[in-house]
Order: C-alpha cells, then sequence, then structure tokens
C-alpha cells in the first residue's frame, strides 16, 4: 500500500491516501470543509468551475515549502505531504469566495421563497454564509422561460449557475446525451438541441444533481415545501437500479422520490425514471425508517420533537370575552 | 536595425513557394537535425538557446519540452499555437503568410526533438487563406521528401496536418486548443495534469507558439549559443512585434530583444512616430491583455532606468508600474485617445470570448463590461470605478485560464493610471475629447 500523506488544514492535520484532493481530505477532516457547486464525487472530471471551493496553499510540500502562488480550487488540487491548506482561517480565501457567490447571485435570484429547491440549496446555503445583503449588479439580468425538456423535468435557466453537473450526470449515467451547455460566456445556458426532449431512463438524476432549482421534478414541484414532508429510506426490487430510494411523504402520500445523498448532498447510486416517477403507492416499496437528517439543516424542521414548555399562565390576565 | 533571424528573407520574391525557400537556405535545419543530431542534442541547443515562447508567458521553451513525458509509451504530439486572435497582435499571421516554409521546417526539427510522428498547426479558422498557404505549402514538402517516411532516409517519419479552429479566442489557450483539436467544445482543462503529460488525446504533447517553432531552425543551425548571445539578460534572440495604433508606420517588426522602447516608437526602422506628431499617451505593449503604460513609464521604469523590449525590462515594477511583452502587440495611443472608450472596446472583448466555464470570468466580464459602457456613454457613477478595480481583484487569478486575467489586468491598470480621465467621464460625460473629434458614436442605451 502507498505511504499517506499528510495535509493540515486550517491547523488540523490528517493522512490521506495519494490521489486524494484538497476538498476530500477536508470532508474527512470533518468541520468547514471548502462549499463545492460543480463538483460532484460520484461523477468523474467535475470540478474546478464553479471556483467556490478555492484555498490557500500555504506550503505546498514538505519538499517544497513556498506557498503557491494563487488560490487553487480544492476539489481538483491533489494533496501532496506536508501541504499545508488554508481556508476558513484565511481572509483571502473568504474574500475570494465572497466575490464568486457575488458573482454567482448576478443571474441567481433569491428567490426562495417560491422556489422549489428551497432548504435544499447549496447556493442558499453558500449566500447564507458568504452573501451580502444587497448588490452593486445594477445592470439587466437574463430571462428564459421555462422549459420542459421532457415529461419529467421542467429546466428554469434563470436559475442555473451552470456548474455542468447535470451535463457530467446525463453523459455517464445514460446512453446518449441530448443536452449540454449552448453559447459561451455569460450567454451559455442549458438546453437540449433545439428544445428536445430529455427522454432516457436516468433522465432524472439530473434534478438531483443541480446545486440549485434550475431542474425541477415535474412530479413534485410545488406541491410541498421540503421541511413540511416527510423523508423515509425505502427500497425495491428494481432490474435496472439499486432501488435504494428516499421517498418524500404528505401525510400517507408519497409526494417525491429522490436518491439518496450523503453527508455532502451528492447521491452515490443513482436510481432509474421507474422508481422515481412511477412507483407512488407505498406499497410498491418497503420502507426502512424515518430518513437521518442533518439537524442543522432546515428538512430537520419539524422532524424533531423539541422539548415541550408548557406556556406561563398569567393569573392576573382579565378576559375581555364574556 | 536590429539582426533578422525569421524575417530575413521574407522580401525575397517567390519566398513562399519551396525552391525558392531552399535556395534561400531552407531546410538546412533539417538535415542537419536529422543527420547529424539526435531529439535530445536538438532539445539541449533550444534550451542553451534560451528562447522564450512567444505566444505571451514567455516560458522557457527548452524546459517545456524537457517535460514531455518521454517514459510513456503513448504517442507524442506536437501542435502549433496557430490559433493567433488577441486584438493588436497580428505577428503570427504575418509569418505564415509570408514565409510559410520557416514554419514549417521548425515543424519537422522540432517534432524530431521531440519524437513525435504525428504533428498538427492549428490554425485560427477565420485566416482560411493563410490555412490554403500553409496546405500548399506542406504538400510541396511532402513532395520534396521533408515530410512523410523516412524523412530523406533517416528513419524519421512525420505527418503534419492543418486544423482550422472555430474561431474562438479561447482555444489559443493550450489546453482549450487541444480540446477543440479533439472535436469538443473549447473549454480550458484544468491543470494539472499540464498537456506535456496529458494532452492530445490523452498523450504526451507539446504546444507552441508559430513565432516559437519558426526559431527553430535558426537555433538548430547556428547553434543554442549564436542565438543567446543575442537580446538582453533571459530575453535571448529576436521578436516579432506587431506594431498599431496612431504610428505612422504600424506593421510587423523583427526586433532584437533589449532594443530601447523609446527607439522602436520615434525611430524610422520601426513605429516612425506618432501620427499627425502628437504627443505619445499611452502604450500596451503586449497585446490587449496586458496592463497598458502611460508614456512616462512606458519609455522609462519608475527608478528612472530606459524601458528595453524585453521581457524583464517590460515587467520591471510589476504591475504596479510595469507592464508584460505578451504576445508582442503593441499598440500606441496617441494624446486624442479615449482611454475609457478604447478600455471598453476591450472589456467588450474579453466578455465575448469569455468561454463560460468558470462563474468568475463568465460574470465578472460581463459586468465590467456593463460598467465601462455605461461610464462611456454617459450614465456613470463615481463609484463605478471602484466597483470596476474590486469586479477585477475578484476575477483576476480566481479563473480556470488566463483569459480572467486577459480581461481584469487592463481595467485595473487604466484605472491606476488614468483616474482622473474615468472621473472626468463621470462628471462631464461629454468632455470626451474623442468623442468631440471623432463623432459621438451614440449607441442605445
Amino acid at each position: 500500500m502507498s505511504e499517506l500523506l499528510k495535509v493540515t488544514i486550517d491547523g488540523r492535520s490528517i493522512e490521506v491516501p495519494p490521489g486524494t484532493t484538497i476538498l476530500q481530505a477536508a470532508r474527512q477532516l470533518g468541520g468547514k470543509y471548502p462549499p463545492a457547486m460543480c463538483y460532484y464525487s460520484s461523477l468523474e472530471n467535475t470540478g474546478g468551475k464553479c471556483r467556490v471551493c478555492l484555498v490557500k496553499v500555504a506550503q505546498a510540500s514538505e519538499a517544497n515549502p513556498r506557498p503557491m502562488p494563487k488560490l487553487v480550487a480544492s476539489c481538483i488540487t491533489r494533496v501532496e505531504n506536508g501541504m499545508v491548506v488554508e481556508n476558513e482561517t484565511n481572509q483571502e480565501v473568504i474574500n475570494a469566495r465572497n466575490g464568486v457567490v457575488e458573482f454567482l447571485l448576478i443571474n441567481h435570484p433569491l428567490d426562495c421563497p417560491v422556489c422549489d429547491q428551497a432548504g435544499e440549496c447549496d447556493l442558499q446555503n453558500l449566500s447564507f454564509d458568504h452573501g451580502k445583503e444587497n448588490t452593486r449588479y445594477e445592470e439587466g439580468r437574463r430571462e428564459f422561460d421555462k422549459i420542459d425538456i421532457g415529461p419529467y423535468v421542467q429546466l428554469h435557466m434563470t436559475r442555473c449557475i451552470l456548474c455542468y453537473r447535470c451535463v457530467y450526470a446525463a453523459e455517464q449515467l445514460t446512453n446518449q446525451r441530448v443536452h449540454g451547455v449552448l453559447n459561451r460566456g455569460d450567454v451559455s445556458e442549458i438546453s437540449t438541441y433545439i428544445k428536445n426532449a430529455i427522454d432516457n431512463d436516468f433522465s432524472g438524476n439530473i434534478i438531483d444533481v443541480c446545486p440549485v432549482g434550475a431542474l425541477t421534478d415535474k412530479t413534485y414541484r410545488f406541491k410541498q415545501r421540503v421541511w413540511f414532508s416527510k423523508p423515509f429510506d425505502a427500497h425495491r426490487e428494481c432490474s435496472h437500479c439499486c432501488g435504494k430510494t428516499v421517498l418524500w411523504l404528505k401525510g400517507d402520500n408519497i409526494i417525491r422520490v429522490t436518491a439518496r445523498k450523503n453527508e455532502f448532498g451528492e447521491v452515490e447510486e443513482f436510481i432509474c425514471n421507474s422508481c422515481r416517477f412511477e412507483k407512488r403507492d407505498i406499497s410498491d416499496w418497503i420502507v426502512e425508517g424515518p430518513r437521518k437528517v442533518d439537524q442543522e439543516s432546515v428538512i430537520a424542521s419539524n422532524k424533531y420533537e423539541l422539548p415541550v414548555i408548557s406556556p406561563a399562565v398569567n393569573v392576573d390576565a382579565k378576559f375581555v370575552s364574556e | 536595425m536590429s539582426k533578422k533571424l525569421l524575417l530575413e528573407h521574407v522580401d525575397k520574391e517567390g519566398i513562399q513557394y519551396i525552391d525558392t525557400y531552399i535556395k534561400f537556405g531552407g531546410y538546412a535545419s533539417v538535415t542537419k537535425a536529422l543527420k547529424s543530431l539526435s531529439p535530445d542534442q536538438v532539445v539541449e541547443e533550444v534550451k542553451t538557446s534560451g528562447l522564450r515562447g512567444r505566444g505571451g508567458a514567455g516560458f522557457p521553451t527548452g524546459m517545456k519540452w524537457s517535460f514531455l513525458d518521454k517514459k510513456s509509451d503513448k504517442p507524442k504530439y506536437l501542435v502549433c499555437n496557430a490559433d493567433e486572435s488577441e486584438p493588436g497582435t497580428f505577428k503570427d499571421r504575418y509569418l505564415m503568410e509570408k514565409i510559410p516554409h520557416l514554419l514549417i521546417e521548425g515543424m519537422i526539427v522540432s517534432s524530431f526533438a521531440l519524437n513525435a510522428n504525428t504533428s498538427y498547426i492549428y490554425v485560427r479558422g477565420e485566416m482560411m487563406y493563410v490555412i490554403k498557404i500553409l496546405e500548399r505549402a506542406i504538400a510541396e514538402a511532402y513532395s520534396k521528401g521533408y515530410l512523410g517516411k523516412n524523412i530523406m532516409g533517416s528513419g524519421y517519419d512525420l505527418n503534419l496536418y492543418v486544423q482550422p479552429g472555430g474561431g474562438a479566442y479561447i482555444c489559443g489557450e493550450e489546453t482549450a486548443l487541444l480540446e477543440s483539436l479533439e472535436g469538443k467544445r473549447g473549454n480550458p482543462r484544468n491543470k494539472p495534469p499540464f498537456p506535456a503529460v496529458w494532452g492530445l488525446y490523452g498523450c504526451p504533447t507539446v504546444v507552441n507558439n508559430v513565432e516559437t517553432i519558426a526559431a527553430v531552425p535558426w537555433i538548430v543551425n547556428q547553434g543554442g549559443a549564436a542565438y543567446a548571445a543575442i537580446g538582453v539578460g533571459k530575453s535571448t534572440g529576436t521578436k516579432l512585434i506587431s506594431a498599431c495604433g496612431n504610428i505612422n508606420n504600424p506593421g510587423v517588426y523583427e526586433i532584437e530583444l533589449g532594443l530601447p522602447v523609446e527607439e522602436f516608437i520615434y525611430s524610422d526602422n520601426y513605429c516612425g512616430g506618432i501620427t499627425n506628431s502628437r504627443e505619445l499617451k499611452a502604450v500596451v505593449p503586449g497585446g490587449s491583455s496586458v496592463p497598458i503604460l502611460p508614456k512616462d513609464l512606458i519609455l522609462k521604469t519608475a527608478a528612472g532606468d530606459s524601458r528595453l523590449m524585453s521581457y524583464e525590462s517590460l515587467a520591471e515594477g510589476g504591475f504596479v508600474s510595469g507592464s508584460m511583452l505578451g504576445s508582442g502587440g503593441f499598440i500606441v495611443f496617441d494624446d486624442q485617445a479615449c482611454i475609457v472608450r478604447n478600455l471598453w472596446n476591450f472589456t467588450r472583448f474579453y466578455h465575448h470570448e469569455s468561454c463560460g466555464q468558470c462563474s468568475p470570468c463568465r460574470e465578472g466580464t460581463g459586468w465590467m463590461e456593463k460598467v465601462l459602457h455605461r461610464i462611456e456613454y454617459g450614465h456613470g457613477k463615481m463609484t463605478d470605478i471602484d466597483l470596476l478595480v474590486d469586479v477585477a481583484k475578484n476575477i483576476e487569478g480566481k479563473t480556470i485560464c488566463p483569459l480572467g486575467d486577459a480581461a481584469a489586468w487592463p481595467v485595473a491598470s487604466a484605472i491606476r493610471h488614468f483616474r482622473s480621465e474615468f472621473e472626468d467621464h463621470v462628471r462631464n460625460p461629454d468632455s470626451c475629447l474623442a468623442k468631440h473629434l471623432h463623432g459621438d458614436f451614440a449607441l442605445a442605451h
């Protein structure tokens, strides 16, 4: 087995195998790891595009103790032995991240109250941590009509941050990718060729990998806020995929089915459209139990019983009604 | 006049044809390299010469070649970057058009040095006439036995192809060029791995600029030491400079590196002074992507030394009082030029040409362009000037490829050196001298 490499991130050290990126090491280390909008560990070649995971490498390696001249994207930069990384502890990193968030919010409205992704949105969390209350951007913004791309997916290009995740998902999960990035620069857009349909068996996964609310599930959109629904782990025998899903219930009705995401918000096993869109009867599934949700997540709202505090009764209060 | 290594025979009648080219000593380096030198010896000569990449970055060519993963059992490739499209830079086009066999000769010798049996010249698609010139010249080289199988009985095989590009500026970035050459969208790749390890089709690849490759025959013929003896310091040899703007003699000049900037601007051998005997106002010395310098800093460094046409001298003072030699696109502005308008024009270009892959470049270039447009057309605010500086700072060094820097540096430097002009545009938008002289280029707001 190859020798482990020691990396120190924000003063804490961990040993990782060669080939590990700074972001992966930081995730293993726990605590505050760099955010990532475009990197997706289960999809190959993702990362390096959104630039929110920039970190300062204060020491490149034990052999080369010099700092790297520029901030580097932690999701694609591999760890060297003795590397020292500054993430949350470096003001230059924080400033750069603030700047990137400002850029991303130019063409992504903070319309969380009406967005389907609210509560599950990486950009919402990122802008909460790094955003400003006002924007300095006064120019015109991009406008798009919503596009139905196939029977199950609707595209809200206004919210797209061009992370390319859906493109990689389609490229790597389906037989033939029929959507991609058109045009160049700030007029780039995700689209199918001449507004075609996406109708392959795994098309629903592009919804799961979208970090914002640009690709939405047409069977679910606007039916429920995520924090009012109840997630349950469930599975079924499926000849196309692993069949392991999360059922999102409203009362006893399944209102949405998604793949299971890990603690970094990434799907590890993708699911087919049949499981996602067609199996909506509880009898289709073997329910394993309530899904464990990070207590800090908005999804945790209404999912945990808080200690009941009896309201104090003001005995002196007068009842005005007779 | 500077010594000419590349353009020595450029004015000879019929030099674009192989017979004439051979008559003036052409292809001698192929004979010498393939018959009496090993590939490693050619690499050593190039290292000794100190030749730096002429595309803009100025990285030592011999060192770049030595990074090629020679242990790999995959094929090696040499790709010539002829996607020249930076505003102000037009020297490669001139070289390919006037003396195409020089590039082909350089490609053969360089490919031999790198053990590449297939090489490509990636030419910007708009330059179709150049592509035709090169294709004809390549056909001549095949017919004379300089290309193809067993070149001159040496046992070395080389096939050379010309590939038209899609016409995107970003395809001049070496990894985007490789993506484009592979038939994909021209988006830059994340580095590392560098092309020397993972290049064209995942194989070890060297990407060099036209002018860089064209310098190799002279180096092989005369020796690396002779080349290193020309120039100044680490800026060895000669450099093609494409000069344009408010000068009397715009054109492509071959200069010995180390020539004083003042001489280059005012000598009749080169730019011939400022048009209409106006005053010099500013110069962009290395193509539109490098920082602009005002008159006092382009003729002298901040320390008071004469500024020279060399990588080191032009960079002296860093980005506070220096600039870069870049690709040698020398753009001169006289005292009637509007810096705001010209900067807006540059930024418009980078906005249009951003590939859109990474967030700071995609969104930031457009933002800067829109703010500059507002200022130029009389709708700017005083806070816009600092906003531009801040946006440029948020782009610089944060992007996948150097296009972000290329867009940010001109903005930051123009405001640093000409802030009062921006303030005047905000206070008195109608007072812009350029508008009075050349008309109010009123556009729909």
